[in-house]
């Protein structure tokens, strides 16, 4: 695998098992220079793992993972200074206050942005003095995200970046991670909230059961397929056979989730015509008939699934 | 015509410009930082500092069993070494333990720093807390009437240095391997382990098998061999258990100190 400059982070075929569990299973990925990479997914995809893998804290089973061009376990000490990564959670001596632990991780760099700035642009001025294990959780996640940031980094890993944090600080962080683009920072991050990563993300990546699932920037996503799909709501749990016999061939039909039916193959009236004319036999009233464009939420159930982790 | 409002970050606030610190800079500021911490935890300086010095007054001045004219030359030492543990076993241990239970050291693990510079802060700073125990339970001793002579000041910061490293081994071994609650309790039930041991050596009327056994502690090897340097004589025996110790303890935690 050659190292291209334009592509700070690559996996490819990326695997890692966790006794009889895969966490993350062959996956390609590619961040480029200066871009925001969203991995979403819900709780327990892999997300965590996979950025573990990138920062070196993970081993991987199989496959090829190079970051800055170099290997993460290997190349560690080299790739290290490089870098700025947000652990999910933060992390702190305990009796440290915020404005030491902050000054600490300045300090090993060699031209360090200012701690006492960052501490009061992500409004940690008036909690400087407070020890790490009394911070919020808000507060430790804001923490975590100048530790991640004070050395200049390249390259930055943010896992869960807004987690626990209230909507004022939220919208700060967006405005951070927009400006780090714009001075040619490279971002990966992980979330499972669908609206943080259409804010932020030039690309997305769908992870799910450690495996990319979809991939592409959110209009893209929302767009794929979206021409030849045609949803409406009704009764659970409706006999879908006639309908099925009735539409053209290569048309599917499905209830995606309770009540929520969806209709697959090119849509025209003719279809649209079949389908009203089925909900009149079967004396159904189909409520939010709609063709075409997917908000990215449903782009994101259909691919991960509804039920709750 | 509408106006952007000024952008939260400037213009090229966030340019990258990874450079990492030189190792001696990087070094200082964790040993500044990993000092600090250790001296101002309140229940670490009732071990290291409060009950050594009331231990040592108090057995000096207190009438208490048969320890020859010169008590303050008896106890000086043994309480020295209790001082060591303190530090180097218990308080490393418990602090180490809490360190990974709120992500410090792999919060350090992704940084610039080099691995082992988080574990020569710690070192550094246990080092210095010990040369500041032995300062003050020195002075203190000192106007209780001890007279050590200089060759056995060297001997004994020798002995000192290695029950420092042996014991700080032993102390990253338990705190860097168990949860931080089992750690808080197992350090400290040790610690009056430790203690029982190291007296067991000083106190004459003990026989000599149980000695023995003692002296196959590490608190007892080190406690024996501080009280023979202070009368210039090597106590090899007890300098090789504590080497023992030490590295047996070191290679465990090579093979099992976990960050988290």
């Amino acid at each position: 695998m050659s190292s291209d400059p334009d592509v700070p982070v690559q996996l490819r075929g990326a695997c890692k098992q966790y006794g009889s569990t895969a966490a993350v299973s062959n996956l390609d990925l590619d961040v480029h220079a200066a871009e925001v990479l969203a991995l979403l997914g819900p709780n327990g995809a892999g997300k965590t793992t996979t950025v573990e893998m990138c920062e070196g804290f993970v081993r991987s089973d199989a496959g090829t993972i190079k970051v800055l061009g170099l290997d993460p376990i290997t190349d560690n000490a080299r790739i290290r200074p490089r870098i700025g990564v947000m652990l999910q959670g933060g992390g702190g001596y305990p009796a440290a206050r915020a404005g030491e632990m902050l000054d600490l991780v300045a300090a090993y760099s060699a031209n360090p942005l200012d701690p006492q700035w960052l501490l009061s642009t992500l409004g940690l001025t008036d909690a400087a003095r407070t020890t790490y294990r009394r911070l919020s959780g808000g507060q430790q996640q804001r923490l975590a995200l100048a530790c991640a940031l004070v050395g200049r980094p390249e390259l930055v890993f943010l896992d869960e970046p807004t987690a626990g944090m209230d909507a004022h600080a939220r919208l700060v962080v967006w405005e951070l991670i927009d400006a780090l683009r714009r001075d040619g920072v490279t971002v990966m991050l992980t979330t499972h909230e669908l609206k943080e990563a259409e804010e932020l993300a030039d690309r997305l990546v769908i992870i799910d059961h450690g495996v990319a699932v979809a991939a592409g920037t959110p209009a893209e996503l929302m767009r794929s397929g979206a021409e030849d799909q045609l949803r409406f709501t009704a009764p659970r749990r409706l006999d879908l056979s006639l309908l099925v016999a009735a539409l053209p061939e290569n048309h599917r039909a499905s209830e995606s989730s309770p009540g929520a039916y969806l209709i697959e193959g090119h849509v025209d009236p003719q279809v649209l015509a079949t389908v009203t004319a089925w909900c009149a036999r079967m004396d159904v009233l189909a409520t939010d008939m709609r063709v075409g464009q997917r908000s990215l939420e449903d782009v994101f159930l259909d691919l991960t699934g509804r039920e709750l982790r | 015509m509408t106006t952007r409002p000024d952008p939260l970050f400037a213009e090229g606030t966030f340019a990258p410009d990874p450079r990492p610190n030189t190792v001696p800079r990087m070094l200082t500021a964790q040993f500044g930082l990993e000092s600090k911490l250790l001296l101002r935890n309140g229940e670490q300086l009732l071990l290291t500092m409060f009950i050594p010095i009331t231990l040592l007054v108090g057995l000096t001045l207190l009438p208490l069993g048969s320890f020859g004219d010169n008590r303050a030359a008896t106890f000086v030492p043994a309480i020295m070494a209790l001082a060591v543990i303190s530090t180097a076993f218990t308080g490393q241990a418990i602090a180490v333990a809490f360190d990974r239970r709120y992500g410090a050291l792999k919060r350090l693990g992704a940084t610039a720093l080099p691995v082992w510079g988080i574990i020569a802060g710690k070192s550094l700073a246990v080092v210095a807390v010990v040369f500041l125990q032995a300062i003050i339970l020195g002075s203190i001793g000192f106007a209780l009437g001890w007279r050590p002579n200089v060759a056995g000041l060297c001997l004994g910061a020798a002995v000192i240095a290695l029950g420092t490293a042996g014991f700080a081994a032993l102390g990253l071994l338990l705190g860097g391997t168990l949860r931080a609650e089992i750690v808080l309790a197992v350090a400290n039930l040790l610690w009056f382990v430790f203690a029982g041991l190291g007296a067991l050596t000083v106190e004459a009327a003990v026989p000599s098998a149980i000695k023995l056994v003692a002296r196959l502690t590490p608190s007892g090897a080190m406690t024996e061999a501080l009280t023979q340097a202070m009368t210039l004589s090597v106590d090899w025996f007890g300098l090789a258990v504590l080497t023992v110790w030490g590295a047996l303890a070191a290679l465990g935690a090579l093979r099992w100190f976990r960050f988290t």
